[in-house]
């Protein structure tokens, strides 16, 4: 207890009062028949403004806001006006060389198609 | 004699509104953060109520509002009386969907927020954009607010 405390007075005061440098955007993931289908929503991004990672079955997506300059002075603020990053553990069973990301009106599509192997396939039975 | 500084009555009307919504805002933003974490569902408490920002020049007013994934045919606008509505219905694709939701943290559905605006507008010149999932309304301000703002030059 008394070495936790000493850690939190230790850090710089403006860490506590900083706002969040990133917001988690609300995810939808359902499974097709062939694909697992993410979407996220990041209001304020442009397909230029989007990254999407791969490394060790963890999925980055990171969207940076194009709309972070306003006009005139604020009157009154609801968004959280930072940029958004999510990461996913992946399914060693999706093919991550054949990821599709698609930005629509603020809405990031990720089609993660299953491997080949593990594809339902229907069998045909032989005289 | 007392002196009481002048002020805009529209002006100090909007002021308490403010104040108490950004509170809500605070109250739920709270909620966001910590329980939503837990239920899984931002939208469990209410529905959906996208984000508005509200800015302002010396000539126009601008409200921006957080819509991601619609159709500009699903948004309506209108203006009276000094305030402005934003609703429609974020319509959940069609499709047949065969197989399993995993995770479902998008709300679907109808939304509507009314906001008063700080200053008379011309509601003849008001225009919308949607891009990127921002809506973005400019609202200019009424010809008789902008000759209140005469420039005094101190000699």
């Amino acid at each position: 207890m008394k070495q936790q405390l000493s850690t939190t007075t230790e850090r710089p005061v403006e860490s506590a009062s900083r706002l969040p440098a990133w917001d988690v955007p609300p995810a939808n993931i359902r499974e097709e028949h062939d694909a697992y289908i993410l979407e996220l929503e990041m209001p304020g991004v442009n397909k230029s403004g989007i990254e999407v990672t791969v490394e060790n079955n963890e999925l980055t997506l990171v969207g940076h806001r194009s709309d972070l300059e306003t006009k005139g002075e604020v009157v009154y603020q609801e968004s959280r006006r930072c940029d958004y990053r999510r990461s996913f553990e992946i399914d060693p069973s999706i093919d991550t060389q054949k990821i599709v990301a698609k930005m629509e009106q603020g809405v990031l599509r990720l089609t993660l198609p299953k491997a080949e192997s593990v594809k339902p396939r229907k069998i045909t039975v032989g005289d | 004699m007392k002196l009481i500084r002048y002020q805009d009555p529209e002006l100090a009307a909007w002021q308490p509104i403010n104040r108490l919504s950004s509170l809500r805002e605070e109250m739920n933003r709270l909620l966001d953060g910590s329980l939503a974490a837990f239920t899984g569902n931002a939208g469990l408490f209410g529905g959906w109520s996208p984000s508005i920002d509200v800015h302002q020049d010396k000539d126009t007013i601008f409200v921006k509002a957080e819509l991601p994934g619609m159709k500009k045919e699903e948004i309506d606008i209108s203006f009276q009386d000094g305030m402005l509505t934003i609703s429609g219905e974020r319509k959940q694709e069609s499709e047949v969907r065969e197989g399993e939701n995993f995770r479902s943290e998008r709300f679907f559905g109808r939304f509507h927020r009314t906001i008063s605006m700080p200053t008379k507008v011309d509601a003849d010149k008001i225009k919308a954009n949607y891009k990127d999932g921002i809506l973005s309304v400019e609202l200019p301000k009424a010809a008789e607010v902008k000759a209140k703002q005469i420039e005094v030059k101190i000699s």
